[in-house]
């Protein structure tokens, strides 16, 4: 369970932003502009709310009142950011290895097949990030943030840098991960669409305001 | 041109030994200082910032001379120490590597920066979300992707101080065999009426060496390029 009420002020932008979340896949939806990026980043730990509290499983990640943040490196939340971000010195057999080797955990090769293969970049694993395409890329850095083991897994519109044909390829990932990976989502997306194949709740954001929190009908009568 | 000389050998090793070691010592403090230049934010970045390229602008002559006056025998710092530690650099080899390594910091650091500056911050951001304590990004992610302008940086301070003469000869000396380098070689040797001739050979070395560095310091830079974008 998610839990966030935060207040941060981002120059003339001003977001305050309360939801909790049970749900398998949180969609927050919104157009670009609406403080969505700015709220997984505060859920991620890379940005600090100016008041407020975030807490995942009963764990308080942010409290400002007593001066609690967790790092992002202690959160155990996974990321996949638009622009996918591997690491262009290290190949994707080392990119998606980066994680565990950080985490200190213990090698586990049959994680690693099942999400090789949910993936399907088995074939992709001697391969320098330069080297593959966009929805590739994107794949793999599914698969990094998976084999980390994240207790919770942010997805800032991952299709987003991706043209309509590289979209139809990749959805079907993300509907088998949400189905088999067992990990707790929120989606960022603009797309309707998008969130309505796979959110299972969405919290809808406009101007730094939740404007609307519930079931995917909540999308209805929205275009992207 | 006939051989080269055992008294020239000695100036090319003493140049080779002391620019390697000025190198080698002063290369963690560029890369601290110029992950601290790109990096972040304090009181006085600036005159620090001014402090590390003051070499480069300063007369030669005058960085030898404050070096002298502090790390020389008598020396505020030189006279401690030598009574407390028994360490000297005045008139020592060590004393020419660490002219040498104060001459070349800015042409050291400058790469170095560039190069961390260049890293996209964004990439730092995710290895703190797969579980990087700040250390281990700074090791796994920033220092990698920093490595070819570390290079570029260690061979240009290499070159730079393989060929540094004022300030090293302010601070040290001339005593062959002990400080005198390739340049204070030469020096000597046109000051001699006969010395034509053998200071035309360590002309030359001179000028491979300083070549060599600067082709090596390109490839390492576009060595760089290339690792960025990840191919």
């Amino acid at each position: 369970m998610l839990r966030v009420e935060v207040t941060k002020q981002l120059g003339e932008f001003s977001l305050e932003a309360s939801f909790s979340s049970e749900g398998r896949v949180t969609g927050l939806f919104g157009a670009s502009g609406a403080g969505k990026s700015s709220l997984i980043n505060m859920i991620a730990g890379l940005l600090k709310p100016d008041r407020g509290n975030i807490s995942l499983d009963g764990e308080v990640l942010d409290d400002t009142a007593k001066g609690v943040h967790v790092p992002p490196h202690r959160r155990r939340i996974g990321y996949v950011f638009q622009d996918a971000r591997l690491f262009p010195h290290l190949d994707v057999g080392q990119n998606l290895d980066y994680g565990r080797r950080m985490n200190r955990l213990a090698d586990d090769p049959a994680q690693k097949k099942r999400v090789t293969d949910l993936l399907d970049i088995g074939h992709l694993l001697d391969r320098r990030p330069g080297k593959l395409s966009g929805g590739e890329r994107q794949r793999v850095a599914l698969g990094r943030a998976l084999l980390s083991k994240p207790r919770l897994l942010l997805l800032d519109e991952p299709l987003g840098s991706l043209d309509a044909g590289r979209k139809i390829e990749i959805l079907p990932y993300l509907v088998r991960l949400r189905d088999e990976a067992n990990v707790p989502m929120v989606y960022v997306s603009h797309d309707p669409a998008e969130l309505r194949q796979l959110a299972t709740q969405i919290v809808m954001l406009k101007d730094g305001r939740v404007t609307a929190l519930g079931g995917v009908k909540v999308l209805t009568g929205t275009t992207a | 041109m006939s051989e080269i000389t055992p008294a020239e050998w000695t100036a090319i090793l003493l140049s080779l030994r002391v620019a390697v070691v000025a190198t080698l010592v002063a290369t963690p403090f560029g890369i601290a200082l110029a992950w601290l230049l790109a990096r972040t934010n304090f009181w006085g970045k600036a005159v620090l910032d001014a402090l590390v390229h003051l070499p480069l602008v300063l007369p030669p002559v005058v960085t030898g001379y404050l070096l002298l006056l502090t790390l020389g025998r008598r020396g505020l710092v030189g006279a401690w120490l030598a009574d407390n530690l028994g360490i000297v650099f005045a008139f020592r080899w060590t004393g020419a590597a660490l002219a040498c390594g104060v001459m070349s910091f800015p042409l050291l650091v400058r790469p170095i920066r560039l190069s961390i500056e260049a890293i996209d911050r964004r990439l730092e951001q995710a290895a703190s979300t797969l579980g990087a304590a700040p250390w281990k990004v700074f090791a796994t992610v920033t220092l990698p992707l920093a490595l070819p302008g570390i290079l570029a940086g260690m061979v240009l301070g290499f070159a730079k101080a393989i060929g540094e003469f004022g300030a090293t000869i302010t601070f040290v000396s001339n005593i062959p065999g002990e400080t005198q380098t390739i340049s204070s070689a030469i020096y000597s040797l046109i000051q001699t009426p006969d010395g034509d001739t053998a200071a035309a050979r360590l002309v030359i070395i001179s000028i491979v060496l300083a070549t060599g560095a600067l082709v090596a310091s390109e490839w390492f830079a576009r060595r760089a390029t290339a690792r960025l974008h990840g191919n």
